[in-house]
C-alpha cells in the first residue's frame, strides 16, 4: 500500500499498532511573533489604497502586491509550523481569561496557505472576469475581496473561540456586499438569505454555545484534546455539538446549506474564492476547529458522538449530490457539489480515526484546487460566451478547449480519481472510515463519487463528443481572456501536482493530527 | 483644586448657563465657545476624579463643609465615576456635530438653546456625583425640564409631544419623589450610605417596600421602561436631531444608573435579590421590554423612531441584567451603560447627519445615501454592528457580560430575549443598508449607472461621527481594562 507508506514517510515514525495514531510531539516550542497580526491585517490595510487608487491598473496593482505579502508572511511562518513550533501574538485581554489572540499551528497553517495563495490567482482572474464583463463598482469588489481574506486570515490563525467568532462574523459582513453585487431584486433577495442563515445561525447557536463553554470551563482558547472534557453532563454537551455543528452554517451542512446555490448570484470569481474557498472553508474549518480544539477527539469519542456526525455528514454528502444531479445552471451545480464535498471534511474528523481525519483535512485543500478551477471554468464560459445552463453548453469543448479540459481535469479531482489532487483525500476518507469500522460510509463515499461522475461527465462528454449537428457554436477556437484562461490552467496544474507532490500537504495534516496525538 | 473635582464637575457648566443666556443677548457667537469650555471644564475633571478613584478608592465630598445626613454629600465611587467620564464626553461631542444644525434650525434660539444644554448636562451630571436621595430628586428635575425644553425646540409636532413627555416625566419624577418620602419617614435621613445603613432593620417593614416599589416605577417610566415607553418615540422623533442625540444617548442611562445605585447602594443586594422575591418577575419585564422593542422597531418605516425604539430594548437589556441578582449580570448591565450610550450617540448623530443634508429620515429618504454620504453611513454600519453586537465593537462585550450573567442565573427567557433582539436588530439594520446602498437615489429606477457626486455632511460634524464610530471598537478593546480596572470594583463583593 504505498500511500501508507508516504504517510509513514512523512511522519517519521512508526504509528503505534493499536490505536493507529502516532506518538505525541514531545518538545513543542511557542514563538510570540506579530507576523500573524500582520498576515491578516495587510489585506486590511491596503484597502484605503484600493479605494483611492484612481488608475484600474494601479488599483490592481496594489491587490497583488497585498496578495503576494499575505501570502509571503503565510509562507514564512511555515517552517516554524513544520518544525512543530506554534506561534502566538496576543492583541488584547478582552474578558478574563479570553483574549484576541492568534496562534498558528498546522491546521491553520494549512487552511491559510490554501486561502492566501488561492488570492493571488483569483486576483488575476478577477482582473479577466470584472473588465471582460465591464462590472460596475470594480474598486469597491476587490475592496471587499481583501477585506474578506483578512478575515479569512483572521479565522485560520484563531487561538480561541472568541477570536475565531470575531473573523468569522467579520466575513459575514464584508461578504455580503459581495454576494450582491450585482444589485438587483434577485442579488438583494440573496443577501438577505446569505445573512439571515450565516448571522441567524452565528448569533442564534454560536454565541450562546460559546457562552455555555466560557461558563462550563473558563476558557475559550482551543486545546490539543478540547477544553470541555468533564466539564458538564452527557445532555449539555449534545446540546453543545449540535449548536456548534450547525451554528457555522458556513460550512452548509444539511439543513442549513440553502444561502449557498442562492449566493450563486454573485460574480463567479466570488464564488470561486469565497464560496468554494474561504467563506465556506472557513465554516468547516471552524467547524474542524471545535471538533477537535473545544471538544476534542477523546470527548467525542468517550460520548459516542462520532455516528451523529457522520450521519449529518453522510446525509448532506448524498442529497447535495442528488441535487446537484438536477441542477441545469452550471454555478448552481458546483453549488451543490460543493455542499457535498464540505461534508467530507466534516465527515474525515468525524470517524475520529487518525487516516479519516488526514483525509478530512487533505480535502480541505484538494477540493478547494479542483472547486476553484471548475468555477472558474463557469466563468471563463460566461465571459467568453455569456451562457450558464449546462444545456446550452453542447459542443464547447470545441470553442473553448484549455477551460473544457481544464474543467475535465478538476473534476477528475473532485470525483476522486487520479491524476486529480482529491483521489489522496477520498483514498484517505476511505481508509478512515475502514480504520474506524464505519462500512456505511464507505458506502456511500463509492456512492457519491458515482454521483459526481455522474453530474460531471456528461457535461464534459457533450463539449467535446457532441455530433457537429448538435453542437451549439461555430467551429473556431474562441477562449476567455488571458486573464481568465492562466489562472485557472495555473490551478489546474496545481490539482495535479497535488497528486504527485503532496507531502507539504501531508506534512502539515500529519502535524495535526500528531498534535491530536498528544495526550 | 483637585479635591473640588465633584463639586466643578456640577458647578461649572450651572454658571456657564447664566453666562450663555447673557451671551445670547449680546453676542450670540459667543455661546457655543462658553458651552465648548465648560463641557470641557466637566470632562476633565471627571476624569481627575475618575483617576483619583482608581487610585485611592471612593471619594467623599461635603457640598460646604456640611456633613451629612444633613449638609448634602458628594459620593462619587467606581459606579458613578466612570458614568461621570461618559456623560460630559458625550455631551462635547456631540456639541461639537450640532453646532451646524443649531445655527441652521434655530438661528434666533442659540442662546437659550446652549443654555438649556448644559444646564441639562448639569443635572445628568448631578444625578451622577450625588450622594443624597433628595437632592437627586431636584437635579432630575433640573435635567428633565430642561429635557422637555430642548425637545420642544423641533418640528411642529415637537412641542405637543414634548407636553406629553412633560407630563409622564413629571408623573415619574413624583414617584421617585415619595418613594424618597418613605424613606425618610422610615430613617429620617435623605444620605444614601445613612439610609443603607439605617434599612437592614426595617427591611421587613412595608413602608420601605413601598418606597422601593414607588421609586422603581418612577424611575422605570423615566428611563422609557416597557411598557411605560409611550412619552419617547415622539418626543425623540419630532424634536430637532441636535436635541435628541444628546437626551436619547443620555437620559435613559443615567435613569438606569440611578435604579442601580438604588439597588446596589440605597437597599442593597440583600434586600433586592434575598428579602424581594422580585428579581425573576423583573426579568421577565425586561424580557417583554426587549421584545416588544424589537417588534415595535421592526413596524417602522421612519429611521429615527426605529432607533427610539431600540433604546426601548436596550433599556430592556440594562434592566434585565441589573435584575439578574449576579456579579455577571449587574457587570453587563453597567458596561452597557456606557456602551450604548456611545451606540445611541453614534447612530443618532447619524441621523443628524441625514436630516441636516437631505432633510428627512424615513427610510425613502435614506436612497443612495451609502453613495452620496460613504463617511456618515460607514460610521451607521459601525453603529449597528454595535447594536447588533459583533465583535470587536463594544455593543458586543455587555451583551456578552449579559448572557452570561442569565446563563448563571438560569434565566433562559432572558437569553432568548438577548438572541432574538440581536437577530431583529441585524434585520432592522440591513434593511437600512440595504436601503442606502442599493437603492438608487431620485426618480430614476433604471440601474443605477450614474454615480451621484459625493454630498457628505460638513467636517465639523463628520469628525465627531467618526471618532464616535472609531471609539465604538477601541472602548471594545479595552473591556477588558473597564471590568478590571473599573466595574469590578462598583460591584458589590456579596454579588457572585
Amino acid at each position: 500500500m504505498p500511500y501508507r507508506q508516504v504517510f509513514l514517510e512523512v511522519l517519521g515514525q512508526p504509528v503505534s499498532r493499536e490505536s493507529g495514531w502516532p506518538a505525541a510531539i514531545k518538545n513543542m516550542e511557542t514563538i510570540t511573533s506579530i507576523k500573524p497580526l500582520l498576515a491578516v491585517l495587510v489585506s486590511l490595510g491596503i484597502t484605503p489604497v484600493l479605494l483611492s487608487s484612481a488608475k484600474p491598473n494601479v488599483r490592481e496593482a496594489w491587490t497583488f502586491v497585498a496578495a503576494i505579502a499575505k501570502f509571503a508572511l503565510v509562507a514564512s511562518m511555515l517552517p516554524a509550523v513544520l518544525n512543530g513550533s506554534e506561534i502566538v501574538y496576543t492583541v488584547a485581554e478582552v474578558i478574563p481569561g479570553v483574549a484576541i489572540k492568534f496562534r498558528v499551528d498546522a491546521l491553520g497553517m494549512f487552511f491559510a496557505l490554501v486561502a492566501s495563495s488561492l488570492w493571488i490567482v483569483t486576483s488575476a482572474y478577477s482582473i479577466g472576469y470584472m473588465r471582460g464583463l465591464k462590472e460596475h463598482d470594480q474598486t469597491k469588489y476587490f475592496c471587499y475581496f481583501a477585506l474578506a481574506l483578512s478575515a479569512a486570515i483572521g479565522v485560520a490563525f484563531s487561538a480561541n473561540l472568541l477570536t475565531l467568532y470575531l473573523f468569522y462574523e467579520m466575513l459575514s459582513f464584508v461578504t455580503y456586499p459581495l454576494v450582491t453585487h450585482h444589485r438587483d431584486e434577485e442579488a438583494r433577495r440573496s443577501g438577505r438569505k446569505y445573512l439571515l442563515y450565516i448571522v441567524g445561525t452565528s448569533i442564534g447557536f454560536v454565541l450562546p454555545a460559546m457562552l455555555i463553554c466560557y461558563n462550563l470551563s473558563g476558557t475559550l482558547e482551543f486545546g490539543k484534546q478540547g477544553f470541555l472534557a468533564g466539564t458538564g453532563s452527557n445532555a449539555l454537551m449534545e446540546l453543545l455539538l449540535g449548536l456548534l455543528l450547525f451554528g457555522f452554517a458556513k460550512a452548509a451542512i444539511m439543513p442549513f446549506h440553502s444561502w449557498l446555490p442562492a449566493a450563486m448570484v454573485a460574480p463567479t470569481p466570488v464564488s470561486a474564492l469565497l464560496h468554494a474557498v474561504a467563506v465556506v472553508k472557513v465554516g468547516v474549518f471552524s467547524v474542524v476547529r471545535v471538533l477537535t480544539g473545544v471538544f476534542g477527539t477523546d470527548l467525542l469519542r468517550s460520548l459516542d458522538f462520532s455516528p451523529f456526525i457522520l450521519l449529518v455528514a453522510s446525509v448532506t454528502i448524498l442529497v447535495g449530490s442528488f441535487i446537484a444531479l438536477s441542477q441545469d445552471n452550471l454555478k448552481r451545480l458546483l453549488a451543490f457539489s460543493t455542499i457535498a464535498q464540505l461534508s467530507y471534511i466534516v465527515l474525515g474528523v468525524g470517524l475520529l480515526s487518525p487516516k479519516g481525519m488526514t483525509g478530512g483535512i487533505l480535502h480541505i485543500g484538494m477540493h478547494a484546487f479542483g472547486k476553484i478551477t471548475l468555477f472558474f471554468c463557469a466563468g471563463a464560459i460566461a465571459v467568453a460566451t455569456g451562457r450558464k445552463n449546462i444545456s446550452e453548453m453542447v459542443g464547447i469543448g470545441r470553442r473553448m478547449p484549455v477551460t473544457m479540459a481544464a474543467f475535465f481535469i478538476a473534476s477528475l479531482s473532485i470525483i476522486g480519481m487520479p491524476p486529480g489532487g482529491g483521489f489522496l483525500s477520498k483514498w484517505y476518507l476511505l481508509l478512515g472510515s475502514i480504520e474506524a469500522n464505519q462500512l456505511p460510509i464507505v458506502l456511500v463515499l463509492l456512492l457519491s463519487s458515482l454521483l459526481n461522475a455522474a453530474y460531471f461527465m456528461p457535461i464534459v462528454y457533450k463539449a467535446f463528443f457532441c455530433r457537429p449537428e448538435e453542437s451549439l457554436f461555430e467551429n473556431g477556437v474562441k477562449e476567455a481572456p488571458l486573464f481568465c484562461v492562466v489562472p485557472l490552467v495555473v490551478t489546474t496544474l496545481i490539482s495535479v501536482i497535488l497528486f504527485f507532490y503532496p507531502q507539504p500537504f501531508f506534512s502539515l495534516a500529519a502535524l495535526v493530527v500528531k498534535g491530536i496525538a498528544g495526550t | 483644586m483637585s479635591e473640588h473635582y465633584p463639586a466643578l464637575l456640577v458647578t461649572v457648566p450651572l454658571l456657564s448657563a447664566l453666562f450663555i443666556t447673557i451671551a445670547g443677548w449680546l453676542k450670540k457667537g459667543l455661546c457655543f465657545p462658553i458651552a465648548v469650555a465648560a463641557l470641557s471644564v466637566s470632562l476633565y475633571s471627571s476624569l481627575g476624579l475618575l483617576m483619583r478613584i482608581l487610585s485611592e478608592g471612593p471619594v467623599l465630598y461635603l457640598l460646604g463643609g456640611w456633613p451629612p445626613p444633613w449638609g448634602i454629600a458628594y459620593y462619587v465611587d467606581h459606579l458613578n465615576g466612570l458614568i461621570l467620564t461618559v456623560v460630559p464626553l458625550v455631551a462635547l461631542l456631540n456639541l461639537i456635530a450640532t453646532k451646524k444644525v443649531v445655527e441652521e434650525e434655530f438661528p434666533e434660539k442659540i442662546g437659550p438653546f446652549y443654555a438649556l444644554y448644559v444646564l441639562m448636562v448639569t443635572g445628568l451630571l448631578g444625578i451622577l456625583v450625588t450622594g443624597d436621595a433628595f437632592n437627586l430628586y431636584v437635579l432630575l428635575e433640573i435635567a428633565s425640564l430642561t429635557g422637555y425644553g430642548l425637545l420642544a425646540m423641533g418640528e411642529d409636532r415637537a412641542p405637543l409631544s414634548s407636553l406629553n413627555y412633560l407630563y409622564m416625566g413629571t408623573i415619574g419624577a413624583c414617584f421617585y419623589l415619595l418613594g424618597v418620602g418613605y424613606l425618610y419617614i422610615v430613617t429620617g435621613s435623605l444620605n444614601m450610605l445613612d439610609i443603607s445603613s439605617i434599612l437592614p432593620s426595617l427591611y421587613q417593614s412595608r413602608a420601605v417596600l413601598v418606597a422601593f416599589i414607588l421609586c422603581m416605577v418612577g424611575l422605570w417610566i423615566k428611563m422609557a421602561f416597557f411598557p411605560l415607553h409611550a412619552w419617547m418615540p415622539n418626543a425623540y422623533t419630532f424634536a430637532s436631531s441636535a436635541a435628541t442625540s444628546l437626551v436619547a444617548p443620555l437620559m435613559t442611562k443615567v435613569m438606569v444608573y440611578v435604579m442601580i445605585r438604588l439597588i446596589l447602594t440605597v437597599f442593597t443586594p440583600k434586600f433586592d435579590f434575598t428579602v424581594l422575591a422580585v428579581k425573576g418577575p423583573f426579568v421577565w419585564l425586561a424580557v417583554l421590554a426587549i421584545v416588544a422593542g424589537a417588534v415595535l422597531a421592526l413596524a417602522e418605516r421612519n429611521l429615527k423612531r426605529m432607533l427610539t425604539y431600540v433604546i426601548v430594548a436596550e433599556v430592556g437589556y440594562m434592566v434585565g441584567g441589573a435584575w439578574l441578582g449576579n456579579r455577571d449580570g449587574m457587570t453587563g448591565a453597567i458596561l452597557h451603560i456606557v456602551n450604548d450610550a456611545f451606540m445611541t450617540l453614534c447612530v443618532f448623530l447619524v441621523v443628524g447627519n441625514i436630516v441636516y443634508k437631505v432633510k428627512g429620515y424615513r427610510f425613502e429618504n435614506l436612497k443612495g445615501l451609502c453613495r452620496t454620504m460613504p463617511f456618515t453611513m460607514g460610521a451607521f454600519v459601525v453603529g449597528a454592528l454595535s447594536i447588533i453586537g459583533v465583535p470587536p465593537t463594544c455593543g458586543f462585550f455587555s451583551k456578552w457580560y449579559l448572557l452570561s450573567g442569565a446563563i448563571q442565573a438560569g434565566h433562559y427567557g432572558f437569553v432568548a430575549a438577548l438572541l432574538f433582539s440581536s437577530l431583529v436588530n441585524v434585520v432592522l439594520f440591513f434593511r437600512v443598508i440595504e436601503i442606502s446602498y442599493y437603492e438608487p437615489r431620485g426618480e430614476s429606477h433604471g440601474h443605477g449607472a450614474s454615480s451621484p457626486a459625493l454630498n457628505e455632511a460638513p467636517v465639523s460634524m463628520l469628525v465627531p461621527l467618526l471618532m464616535v464610530a472609531a471609539g465604538l471598537i477601541l472602548l471594545g478593546l479595552y473591556t477588558g481594562d473597564i471590568i478590571n480596572h473599573v466595574i469590578r470594583f462598583a460591584v458589590p463583593a456579596s454579588l457572585s
